[in-house]
């Protein structure tokens, strides 16, 4: 019956029916963006001169920061680790090339924020001097100790998540991955990275395919692409069967925006919907874009680090074309070896047109997360016309790949009735733009979700610190009437004892009070305090200098700055000098 | 910023009520055909009202007047309810009709996408109820009509309410076919007897079947436009088509078969043009179908056993009311979570 509603809608609603992909799953909705890819795969992948400087964010993934482990002026060689991963998940930072660390300070970094974070400069000598390599002998080695050599390699997704790539693999005994899923989707227009790495590197990236699927202990492994890249699907199906990977398969899927989703690729490549509130490893699969599985390959079989990633560099420039770019050379190094940009260019956008966000300047630097940087310009990408009221015609229903109802959500969203967008799935919304690119009343939708989105997880942190601070309060109460009882119990039973001693003290009173003054220090009160202050003067410095002897300083004035430390000093200064103005003014009392 | 996607493709807001007016062109020309030309001038007087409603009501309310007043969807609201009216209605009717749908239906609550009832069903109902005389007064089919009305005669018409002095109103007007049948009904007649009568035609009315046929192509005219989906024509026409069956085969004497019901009053008109207001309907898929089985049910009951000849505006009203919580029962199940 649902099998003839369907057919009988897609009919009435004019699509063909997709008899050629009856073998994948497909999802509800998505949309069919102008794909923009053909201008720039018509050059191979390019390499860009080196660029006079490179700013490396420590944050270039998700996570903790690494710690940094050289100093201004040091000088590094390519490939050496300038930053190591720091607790669980984190990932290390190395040198694209040789050169001499300039500076150790903030930078405006490509984040939708703007804002600026810890970044490590290098002055390229131009000389490419690499470190001391360690290529791995993968299969004749420990997966765990893979594993842990791959937490110094600085991978991260390279599909623009930039989740470090060894916490992926990490087996804890749990998960049982079954099946790998490299996502060569690349379903966003004007992004052709992946496409132009498939055609000029399949063999190298089938190898990478079979390394994680060792690591992983799954048993076979599907590559999705999508049918708008013919020769990656041919050179991929290739390079499968000229490797004899027979665990290794390509599945074409249809072009059809979000199905580079993970979670939609693995619907469409595999029938199985992972639910919203577990990972797909709980389920026995594994996803890895085809840039990591081929950065992997190369720092196990050549040792070489994550030092740069393909970028394509695309929108309203003279030859959009691919590039193999350092981490950390300027946006505008880049926008140059494409000849230059077309004179109408406003600013430049990280991602696609899709997920992508505005950069802040042309100096921020490429990092791990850019796949694609595309000139905008006002013919390419229209300003919007005013919004419009919602007339709730769910075009965007039909088009959520997810299933929501997005009117819904952006009716509680805009009236800040956070309780009902989360109870209608708020946060399953992926933010793929499917909702906003077919309102008609141009509305922006995916705005208002990731608006109620924060607003929400804002209120829970509060919810949940103000829990804290009531479940203090209330020990508190409790120890201040606990302490309160005991202190009333214990003047109970004193007062039980003093009544049954009472007649026998009443006789000892006067000794009592003779024995009580003799003990009083009758001398000069003056001198007393004058020597109780002299002697905690000289713990102090005893204590100081035991501590000078020792090496150790105290904790809290350590690498402080400058103007601290002076103002420190002056402290202690004034300290001091009131010490001995109370020494000698008891001393002339 | 995050501002992203970019891109966009979408047909706009006045795109779309202008697709949904232009596919009611070949249901006036056939009305025009059938009934004569007064329906252009109704057609006009409720559109020109609709619109200076809808500007001032904009104005009084402080909101844009130009991207709203050229959404189109006053005028979508206009033609609705003129289609809907007797053709030669006195103009004071049709001003008064389009006002309140305008003002009191939809501007009130809000303006464009606010208004929890179909304006112009809201208009038809007040008319209805408070002029039920004129309201029923049709025009008989110009080939029945024992003396036709030129068009010139059917503005004078609807301008001063007096006919050229050789003719009576009598003989101008005539049941609609659902009220014939009604009332003849009453009268113990059988239905085969009842439909040897003129005002029936082939499968609904004479002339008025060529308007319905009309409007069956302008619906799928939307369909092919994905203007429209196909969950509520086609819910509402297989819910009409069935209940009408299930009486027809229960006592062929005393109800007609269902395709005289798909067929006559406002049925295909409320199946492609009335329900799919997308404001006051119901947005999931489940719901469509529930909201327009709905309306199909209530049509038919009100038809058959209400006090109205005709149910369409009821109806629609009637489910209105339980869009919420349609919306509400019906949601879809989400990626990734269980059925609930």
């Amino acid at each position: 019956m649902s099998t003839i509603i369907n057919f009988v809608s897609h009919l009435l609603q004019g699509k063909s029916l997709n008899v050629h992909f009856n073998d994948v799953f497909k999802f509800n909705g998505g949309i069919h963006p102008p794909q923009h890819k053909i201008e720039s795969t018509l050059c191979p992948i390019g390499k860009l001169p080196l660029p006079e400087k490179l700013t490396l964010p420590l944050r270039q993934h998700v996570g903790n920061l690494p710690k940094i482990k050289v100093q201004v002026g040091d000088y590094v060689q390519k490939g050496q680790m300038l930053a190591e991963a720091e607790g669980t998940v984190s990932a290390a930072i190395h040198a694209p090339t040789s050169g001499i660390v300039s500076a150790i300070d903030e930078q405006i970094i490509p984040h939708p924020s703007g804002l600026p974070d810890l970044c490590i400069s290098l002055i390229p000598d131009g000389k490419e001097t690499w470190g001391e390599l360690h290529p791995t002998d993968w299969r004749n080695t420990d997966k765990k100790e893979l594993v842990n050599k791959l937490r110094a390699s600085g991978i991260v997704g390279l599909g623009g998540a930039t989740f470090p790539t060894h916490i992926k693999l990490r087996s804890n005994g749990t998960s049982n991955v079954h099946t790998l899923i490299i996502n060569a989707a690349e379903c966003e227009p004007y992004i052709t990275c992946d496409d132009m790495l498939m055609r000029e590197q399949a063999d190298d990236i089938i190898n990478g395919i079979a390394i994680v699927q060792y690591i992983l202990g799954a048993h076979k492994s599907i590559i999705g692409i999508e049918d708008n890249k013919e020769e990656a699907i041919t050179a991929m199906t290739n390079a499968c069967i000229s490797a004899e990977q027979e665990a290794i398969t390509v599945k074409v899927v249809p072009t059809l925006y979000p199905s580079g989703d993970a979670r939609r690729l693995i619907h469409l490549l595999l029938g199985t919907e992972i639910p919203s509130d577990k990972r797909s490893t709980d389920v026995g699969i594994q996803v890895f874009n085809v840039a990591t599985v081929l950065a992997i390959y190369r720092y196990f079989e050549f040792g070489e680090p994550s030092i740069s990633r393909i970028v394509t560099m695309t929108g309203n420039v003279v030859k959009p074309q691919n590039f193999e770019v350092l981490f950390g050379t300027p946006l505008m190094s880049l926008v140059k070896a494409t000849g230059a940009v077309k004179e109408d260019t406003t600013h430049f956008i990280m991602g696609g047109p899709m997920m992508g966000f505005d950069l802040p300047n042309t100096q921020v630097p490429i990092t791990k997360a850019a796949n694609c940087i595309i000139a905008a310009a006002p013919n390419l990408f229209a300003a919007p016309p005013p919004a419009m009221p919602c007339i709730r015609c769910a075009r965007c229903a039909e088009a959520c790949p997810v299933n929501l109802q997005p009117q819904e959500l952006y009716w509680f969203s805009k009236s800040n009735n956070f309780e009902s967008a989360r109870d209608y799935n708020l946060f399953d919304c992926i933010e793929c733009g499917c909702c906003t690119y077919v309102c008609p009343s141009n509305i922006p939708l995916v705005q208002y979700y990731r608006y109620a989105k924060s607003e929400i997880i804002d209120a829970d942190k509060a919810t949940s610190a103000a829990d804290l601070a009531r479940e203090r309060n209330d020990f508190r109460l409790a120890r201040i009437e606990r302490e309160k009882l005991e202190r009333a119990q214990k003047h109970a039973e004193r007062a039980q004892l003093a009544k049954e001693s009472k007649s026998d003290l009443m006789l000892d009173d006067s000794i009592v009070a003779a024995h009580t003054n003799t003990e009083t220090p009758s001398t000069d009160p003056a001198l007393d305090k004058k020597a109780i202050i002299a002697a905690a003067i000289e713990r102090a410095k005893a204590k100081k200098l035991a501590a000078t002897e020792a090496g150790v300083t105290p904790k809290n004035i350590e690498n402080v700055s400058a103007s601290v430390q002076a103002e420190i000093n002056t402290i202690d200064h004034i300290r001091e000098q009131a010490a001995q103005a109370e020494i000698a003014k008891t001393s002339t009392e | 910023m995050n501002r992203s996607p970019y891109i966009a493709d979408a047909p706009t807001v006045t795109s779309i009520m202008f697709k949904v007016v232009l596919a009611l062109v070949p249901g006036i020309a056939a009305y025009v055909w059938a009934y004569g030309g007064g329906i252009l001038v109704t057609l006009t007087l409720a559109t020109i009202t609709a619109v200076a409603a809808e500007a001032a009501l904009l104005k009084l309310r402080q909101r844009p007047v130009t991207p709203y007043l050229f959404d189109m969807s006053a005028v979508v609201t206009a033609w609705l309810l003129a289609l809907a009216l007797p053709p030669i209605a006195p103009w004071w009717l049709i001003v008064v009709g389009t006002f309140f749908a305008i003002v009191i239906a939809k501007q009130l609550y809000g303006g464009l996408g606010y208004n929890p009832f179909n304006p112009a069903m809201v208009g038809y109902a007040v008319l209805l109820i408070s002029f039920p005389l004129i309201m029923t007064k049709w025009p008989a089919p110009l080939n029945l009509a024992q003396s036709p009305l030129s068009f010139l005669d059917q503005l004078h018409y609807i301008f001063s309410q007096t006919l050229p002095s050789d003719i009576k109103v009598d003989a101008i007007t005539s049941a609609t076919p659902l009220d014939y049948l009604k009332t003849q009904l009453m009268l113990k007649h059988e239905v085969a007897a009842i439909r040897e009568a003129p005002v029936f035609g082939v499968m609904g009315a004479t002339g008025g079947e060529v308007v319905t046929g009309a409007y069956l192509l302008g619906g799928l005219y939307l369909l092919q436009q994905r203007i429209i989906t196909w969950h509520l024509p086609t819910a509402f026409l297989a819910a009409l088509g069935l209940i009408s069956l299930g009486f027809y085969i229960s006592n062929p004497s005393q109800f007609t078969d269902p395709l005289f019901h798909l067929m006559s009053g406002a049925s295909m008109l409320c199946a492609f043009f009335i329900i799919t207001d997308p404001v006051s309907g119901p947005t999931t898929p489940r719901g469509k179908l529930y909201f327009a089985a709905g309306v199909g049910i209530l049509t038919y009951l009100i038809r058959v056993y209400g006090g109205y000849p005709d149910g369409v505006a009821f109806a629609v009203l009637l489910m209105n009311m339980c869009v919420p919580l349609i919306d509400a029962t019906t949601q879809p199940r989400v990626f990734g979570h269980h059925k609930s």
